[in-house]
C-alpha cells in the first residue's frame, strides 16, 4: 500500500487528475463544484476549457478523447450541471468513448431533501454510464477517482460519473497515488481463445468470396491495431469495409477497400457482404444501420467476430466463431498463427473471381451525383473540401444527418483518430463542441466540424468557447434550409409531407460567427466553394463557412429501413438498370 | 474446437416500420449472480432488465458473505437463447457483478421458495380443520394462530408452493407472500 498524504477532498481530485495525467477539463462551475474549481485554480498542470453549456463539455472531451485516445474529463455542477451532461453522456456511451465526469452534488446530508440543485446524479445516469459512484466518504475519494480511469479506459471503454457532495470537497482526505488500483469484479479479456484462433485463420484462408467488416473497436484499440489489422488485410488481399464508426481504420484511398457499408454505405460494400462466404468482423457491432434487415443479411457467410465486449456477440446475428478479445491483441494473435500455419493458399481463382464481382459492383459508381452549374451540391461541397485539404493531416468532426452521411461517402480517411462522429446515439449537436475538443489536443491541425444548418444551431454557443480559448475550429455548413435526413425520409416514407422539417427563420451565418468574434463566410454558386475553402483555411480564427446548397438533394445510395443489404435504392447517377427497382419501391 | 451450436437467427427485420411478431421460442432460466454488496447493484441489475425489455420472473438477493461483502442474487428469466444469452452477458459486464451463473444451463440444480399464507376461518368450522390438515400433508408449519386464523410457513418448490395456496384459497380468505426463488447447483462444485 502506497504511503498516503492528508489534503482536503478538492485537492485530493485535483491531485488524482493530475496524476491521471489530466491535461485538460472541460468544465462549468457552479455552487456544488466551487471547492475544486478553487483547487483548480491554484494550480499550472491542467487546463480548463469554460463551455458554454454542460452538453458542449462532454462532447468536446468526446473529440479530445477520440483523436487522442486519452480520457476526457468533464467536470459540472449539481443538479442542471449533470442533467444537461446525459446527451453527451449517452453519446459517448453508445460510441464507447472513454470519458469520466466529475458531478458536483448537494452536502452529504442533505441527499435527498429536494435541496437547491439536487438531482439524483447517480439514478439518472445508471444506464447511460459504464460505471457510475457517489462518495459517501472523503476517504474513498482518491482510489475512486483512479479507478474511474481505470474503467473508463480499460475493456470496451465508456464514460463513468464520480457524483461528489460539497462537503467530500471540504473534508480532510487522505491521497493514494494510482499504482495498481482496479476494482476487483472487473477484468476485461484482452487476448484471444488459442483455439478459436486457429479456427479462424483456417476459415479465413480458405475463404471464396471474404470481406473484412470493421468498426470502431479498432479505432477504441489504438493506432497499433489499426496497423495490425490493416497489414493483415493487405497480406490476405481481400476486400474490406467500414462502419461509420470505423472509418480510418483503414487507409480511405486503398484499393482493397470498398467504402463504408451500411444504410448510405456503397453498393459495391453492402453487394460484397450480402454475397460472401466468410466475414471477418472486427470491433464492430452489427447495429441496425448496419444489416438491414437481420433475417436476409449475408445469408451465406461465416461469420467470424471479434470483441473485446462478449455482450456484442450474437446481439443482432448469431456469429459461427466468436473471439472475445481486444483487436489489437487479436489481430496479433491471428497474424501470428497465419505466419505460422498458411503455407500455401488454393483461393487463389476463387479470390480473383470475387474480385472481379466486386469491381463489377464498383463499376455502378453508386455514389455518382449530377453536378450542375448553378447550384451547390452537397456532394461537390465536401468533394473540393477533401481534395483542397488531403495534403494536410485534418480532423473533421460533423453534426448528424445527411451532411453526415456524405461526410462519410466523400471525405477519405487515411489514418484512425481522425474523424469523430456521432455514431451510436446520433446526437445533432455534436460536431462543434467535439470540433473544439479535437483542437485542444491537437493545437497546430486544421479541425473541420462538417454541419448542417439545423444541427449546428443545436449547440452554436459553443462558437464563444472557441473564440474565448483562441481555438480556430472551422465550420462548414451545408445549408439547404431543411433538417435534410428527416426532409428524406418524409419524401420517401411519409408521401412527401414535409411537417415541420424546414426551418423557416435561419440566422445569418455570416453575421452570427461576426457576432461571436469569428469569420463568417459564404458561398452560394459552385465557382465560389473553392475560394471560401481556400479562405477559411488560411484564417487563423474561428470560422463559419455557410454553404448553400440544393435543397433537394437526398443522400444515395440508401438501404430503406427493414430492406435487405441487396436492395438499395441508387441515386439517379448511378449506372444500371433502373434506380428504384420495383421490390424497392414497395419496401419504400 | 468444438463450435458452439448458433441460435436461430430472428425472423424479423429490425425496423420500426414492420411489425414484430412473438418468437414461440422462449424458455424459462435460473441465474445466479454474484455481486459486490454496494450501494445500487441491485438498481443497476433491475435497471437493466427494464431499460433492454427482459423478463423477471423472481429475484431475490441477500448477502452471503459479510467479511467480503458478497451478495448473490437469484433470478429467473424467461427469454428466447438468443435473448438469455445477452441476458447473461450484459449481467456480466456491469462491473460490481463478479459471476454470471446459468443454473438451468449447468446442470441439476434445487430451487426452493417460502411462502408464508394466512387463511382466515371461522372457529371450530371444516375449513380451519382442513386448513391444517393440508399443512401438514405439505409440511407447513404453523407460525401464528388465533381462534379465527392461521398463519402458515411453507418451503418447497415454486410449483409447490403455487398448489399450497391454490388449495387454501378454497378454504377461505388468503393473504399470501412469496420470498421468490433461491437456487443452488446439485453435486459437489461449490460457487
Amino acid at each position: 500500500m502506497p504511503e498516503s498524504i492528508e489534503m482536503t477532498g478538492a485537492r485530493v481530485i485535483v491531485q488524482a487528475l493530475i496524476d491521471q495525467g489530466v491535461e485538460v477539463v472541460f468544465g462549468y462551475p457552479g455552487g456544488a463544484v466551487l471547492p475544486i474549481y478553487d483547487e483548480i485554480f491554484k494550480q499550472n498542470h491542467i487546463r480548463h476549457v469554460l463551455v458554454r453549456h454542460e452538453q458542449g463539455a462532454v462532447h468536446a472531451a468526446e473529440g479530445y478523447a477520440r483523436s487522442t485516445g486519452r480520457v476526457g474529463v468533464v467536470l459540472v455542477t449539481s443538479g442542471p450541471g449533470l442533467t444537461n451532461a446525459v446527451t453527451g453522456l449517452t453519446d459517448a456511451l453508445m460510441d464507447s468513448i472513454p470519458i469520466v465526469c466529475l458531478t458536483g452534488q448537494v452536502p452529504t446530508h442533505l441527499i435527498g431533501n429536494d435541496a437547491f440543485q439536487e438531482c439524483d446524479t447517480t439514478g439518472i445516469t445508471r444506464p447511460c454510464t459504464k460505471h457510475n459512484y457517489l462518495v459517501k466518504e472523503s476517504g474513498a475519494l482518491a482510489r475512486t477517482l483512479h479507478e474511474a480511469f481505470y474503467i473508463a479506459r480499460s475493456g470496451r471503454p465508456g464514460p463513468v460519473v464520480i457524483d461528489l457532495p460539497k462537503d467530500i470537497q471540504f473534508a480532510p482526505a487522505p491521497y493514494v497515488e494510482p499504482d495498481g488500483i482496479s476494482p476487483r469484479t472487473y477484468k476485461p479479456q484482452l487476448r484471444g481463445d488459442a483455439a478459436a484462433i486457429k479456427e479462424a485463420v483456417k476459415l479465413i484462408a480458405g475463404a471464396e468470396r471474404p470481406i473484412f467488416y470493421g468498426g470502431g473497436g479498432i479505432i477504441n484499440s489504438g493506432p497499433k491495431a489499426c496497423k495490425r489489422f490493416t497489414d493483415f488485410v493487405h497480406k490476405t488481399g481481400y476486400p474490406c469495409t467500414l462502419t461509420l464508426m470505423g472509418l480510418g481504420a483503414f487507409p480511405g484511398s486503398d484499393d482493397q477497400f470498398l467504402g463504408m457499408l451500411g444504410m448510405h454505405g456503397t453498393y459495391e460494400a453492402n453487394m460484397a457482404m450480402h454475397g460472401c462466404d466468410v466475414m471477418v468482423a472486427v470491433g464492430s457491432r452489427f447495429d441496425d444501420r448496419i444489416t438491414g434487415r437481420i433475417d436476409a443479411f449475408a445469408p451465406n457467410a461465416t461469420i467470424i467476430h471479434i470483441d473485446i465486449d462478449p455482450s456484442s456477440i450474437n446481439k443482432n446475428v448469431p456469429v459461427d466463431l466468436a473471439i472475445v478479445g481486444d483487436v489489437g491483441t487479436v489481430m496479433g494473435q491471428i497474424d501470428k498463427v497465419w505466419k505460422e500455419t498458411v503455407k500455401q493458399r488454393r483461393n487463389g481463382k476463387a479470390l480473383d473471381a470475387w474480385w472481379s464481382k466486386i469491381e463489377g459492383w464498383r463499376k455502378r459508381n453508386c455514389l455518382a451525383y449530377k453536378a450542375d452549374k448553378k447550384i451547390i451540391k452537397p456532394q461537390y461541397a465536401i468533394q473540393r473540401l477533401y481534395e483542397l485539404t488531403k495534403d494536410r493531416d485534418v480532423f473533421v468532426t460533423t453534426e448528424v444527418g445527411q451532411h453526415q452521411m456524405w461526410a462519410a461517402q466523400f471525405y477519405k480517411f487515411e489514418k484512425p483518430n481522425r474523424w469523430m462522429t456521432s455514431g451510436g446515439l446520433g446526437t445533432m449537436g455534436y460536431g462543434l463542441p467535439a470540433a473544439i475538443g479535437v483542437q485542444m489536443g491537437n493545437p497546430d491541425k486544421l479541425v473541420v466540424d462538417i454541419a448542417g444548418e439545423a444541427s449546428i444551431l443545436m449547440n452554436i454557443q459553443e462558437m464563444s468557447t472557441a473564440i474565448q480559448h483562441r481555438l480556430p475550429v472551422k465550420v462548414f455548413i451545408l445549408n439547404n434550409q431543411y433538417m435534410g435526413m428527416v426532409r428524406q425520409w418524409q419524401e420517401l416514407l411519409h408521401g412527401g409531407r414535409y411537417s415541420e422539417s424546414y426551418t423557416a427563420a435561419l440566422p445569418d451565418f455570416v453575421k452570427l460567427a461576426e457576432a461571436f468574434g469569428g469569420v463568417g463566410l459564404r458561398a452560394t454558386r459552385p465557382d465560389e466553394v473553392d475560394d471560401v475553402i481556400k479562405e477559411m483555411i488560411a484564417v487563423d480564427k474561428p470560422v463559419i463557412v455557410d454553404v448553400a446548397v440544393d435543397q433537394s438533394e437526398n443522400c444515395f445510395p440508401m438501404i430503406p429501413s427493414g430492406a435487405a443489404h441487396n436492395e438499395m435504392i441508387m441515386g439517379m447517377a448511378a449506372k444500371g438498370e433502373q434506380s428504384v427497382s420495383e421490390d424497392g419501391m414497395v419496401l419504400v | 474446437m468444438a463450435r458452439k451450436k448458433k441460435p436461430a437467427r430472428p425472423t424479423q427485420p429490425a425496423s420500426a416500420y414492420i411489425i414484430k411478431a412473438p418468437d414461440p421460442n422462449v424458455e424459462r432460466h435460473t441465474l445466479a449472480v454474484i455481486v459486490s454488496n454496494e450501494p445500487g447493484v441491485l438498481a443497476r441489475v433491475i435497471g437493466l432488465f427494464s431499460g433492454r425489455g427482459y423478463n423477471i420472473e423472481s429475484l431475490t438477493v441477500a448477502a452471503t458473505d459479510d467479511t467480503e461483502s458478497i451478495s448473490r442474487i437469484t433470478v429467473v428469466t424467461t427469454g428466447t437463447p438468443m435473448i438469455i444469452e445477452q441476458i447473461k452477458n450484459q449481467l456480466d459486464r456491469l462491473v460490481p457483478v463478479s459471476d454470471v451463473h446459468d443454473l438451468t444451463e449447468e446442470g441439476a440444480f434445487v430451487e426452493r421458495e417460502l411462502a408464508l399464507v394466512k387463511v382466515v376461518a371461522r372457529a371450530r368450522s371444516h375449513e380451519r380443520r382442513e386448513s391444517l390438515r393440508m399443512a401438514e400433508v405439505f409440511g407447513a408449519e404453523v407460525v401464528d394462530t388465533t381462534t379465527d386464523s392461521f398463519v402458515f410457513s411453507m418451503t418447497g418448490s415454486p410449483e409447490k408452493a403455487k398448489a399450497f395456496i391454490e388449495l387454501m384459497r378454497a378454504l377461505g380468505k388468503t393473504e399470501v407472500v412469496r420470498s421468490g426463488v433461491v437456487a443452488i447447483a446439485r453435486g459437489a462444485t461449490a460457487l
